[in-house]
């Protein structure tokens, strides 16, 4: 008899500390963003897609087109990768960079493999496209804005 | 036709638009409440689009349910199966006609207003049932049986609860037990220790049975969406579906306004200052959010133990507190 009495006042009183918890927290500060409106800084090491990286002094691209990565992409999704060198200049010139990012896995070989530290993973989380083929072959060149 | 008749008409057809209209904003606002509260305890923000602060959300759902299509899955019985959703809201509806929303909001003033709102409360489980089985769909099925158990289980205490409030008040006239209650919160009859000093335990009794005879969580065996699909809803879309959820929100209501008229003084202010229908709404609205409340705090029970929960706790502390209120009245 004891215990059944026991057994009510426990129930009940679980039952209270549980509404009490769930009262504090309507009170508390919302943790929601108004995503479209404002977003977070993604975090540094986070993965998007490949995108090329530019000499801060001169404004070109740094890819030399010594194909590297192409060669260590174990997708094939680096589909063109051209260059020339234009008279006198010391170096090859990218004109070129095609990557089929519906195939990529993000695996970050092709990062690795550049040695010339031209290559980085975009912190762009905000990619929608209507058109798959807008990802089968995005120009990796035209988004950093062409060669200049 | 007389003056008289006319104007009764008249006064018939505004209460009737009024109820029908009171009835649909509390469905349409109660739902934000819902998703608001909800959202708030998990740190959330809710609706927010849809007008300033989400205000206008009901309307979107309310024209996106009503622009889907009404779909007859093949082999359900129809007639029944087109009547459940319009037999399940048209009661509580019908039950508003009785409350006492303050000394002079009240549109028809029966003597037996207490038995008919559990009359057609329980026209309402009955019509939930029979929507189930005409769905002609194993989890709706097994959803009807399971409203029929926990009404069966949940409708004793609730019934002997009230049976010990009417056995103080000696009528069954909701707009006298009201009444009776004027004059500060110590003369409501939650608080009317000298009638019964268990009265407070019979308030959260009636508090639970109120939970589970509208099917709200923690005791929606009718929807149970984890495990039975959407229950008694599974076959149910567009407004067919939507009828349902308003005949819930109607029910928490009725429920609510039953609660505020038999325990916490309906009307009156709790310090006797300005008693009017704004005191009524206050006190019925606190019960709704205290409903919500409860929802989103709680896990959904199994089956058994909510059964348990009536038959082994709710109805002996039920016949208890009858049988104190009888040692009392018979003492005192
Ligand atoms: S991340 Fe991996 S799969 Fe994607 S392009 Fe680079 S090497 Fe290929
Ligand atoms: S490895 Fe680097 S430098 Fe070589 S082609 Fe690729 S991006 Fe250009």
């Amino acid at each position: 008899m004891i215990e059944y009495f026991k057994e009510i006042v426990e129930g009940a009183y679980t039952l209270a500390v549980g509404m009490g918890i769930t009262f504090v927290r309507m009170f508390r500060r919302r943790v929601t963003l108004d995503y479209p409106y404002k977003s977070l800084t993604m975090t540094a090491r986070y993965r998007g897609h490949i995108e090329l990286k530019r000499d801060e002094t001169t404004g070109q691209p740094k890819c030399v087109v010594c194909m590297a990565c192409q060669k260590a992409c174990p997708s094939g999704c680096i589909k063109q990768l051209d260059g020339q060198k234009p008279e006198g200049a010391p170096r090859k010139v990218l004109t070129a960079y095609m990557l089929d990012f519906t195939t990529c896995s993000l695996c970050g070989l092709c990062v690795e493999s550049c040695k010339f530290d031209a290559l980085a993973f975009s912190h762009d989380y905000n990619l929608t496209s209507m058109r798959k083929e807008d990802y089968q072959t995005m120009d990796l060149l035209k988004r950093v804005g062409g060669a200049k | 036709m007389t003056e008289g008749m006319l104007m009764n008409l008249v006064r018939l057809l505004l209460y009737l638009v009024g109820m029908i209209g009171f009835a649909a904003f509390n469905a349409a606002y109660l739902t934000l409440l819902e998703r608001k509260q909800a959202s708030w305890m998990q740190l959330r923000r809710g609706p927010t689009e849809v007008g300033p602060w989400g205000l206008l959300q009901p309307v979107a759902d309310g024209v996106k349910l009503m622009s889907k299509q009404l779909l007859l899955p093949r082999d359900v019985d129809v007639p029944l199966f087109l009547l459940g959703p319009i037999m399940v809201v048209v009661p509580p509806i019908l039950c508003l006609v009785t409350i006492p929303f303050s000394e002079t909001v009240v549109a028809r003033n029966y003597n037996l207003g207490l038995l008919m709102i559990f009359a057609f409360g329980a026209v309402s489980t009955f019509a939930l049932m029979l929507a189930g089985l005409a769905s002609a769909n194993k989890f709706s099925s097994i959803a009807a049986a399971r409203i029929v158990a926990q009404n069966i289980a949940y409708e004793i205490p609730l019934l002997v609860i009230v049976l010990s409030l009417v056995m103080t008040t000696h009528t069954f006239n909701l707009h006298t037990i009201v009444a009776q209650q004027a004059g500060g919160f110590w003369h409501w009859n939650l608080l009317k220790l000298g009638a019964n000093p268990l009265m407070p335990v019979a308030f959260l009794i009636y508090f639970i049975c109120l939970l589970a005879e509208s099917n709200r969580a923690p005791f929606d065996m009718v929807e149970a969406e984890s495990e039975l699909v959407a229950g008694v809803f599974t076959e149910y879309s567009g407004m067919g579906f939507g009828l349902f959820f308003i005949a819930e929100y109607v029910n928490i209501v009725v429920g609510c306004c039953l609660a505020t008229i038999l325990f916490l003084g309906g009307w009156h202010c709790p310090f006797g200052l300005l008693p009017g229908l704004h005191w009524f709404l206050i006190k019925m609205y606190a019960l709704c959010v205290m409903v919500v409340w409860v929802r989103w705090s709680f896990p959904r029970t199994q089956f058994y133990g909510l059964l348990n929960l009536s038959w082994k706790y709710l109805i002996p502390l039920a016949l208890a507190n009858l049988l104190l209120t009888a040692v009392m009245l018979k003492l005192f």
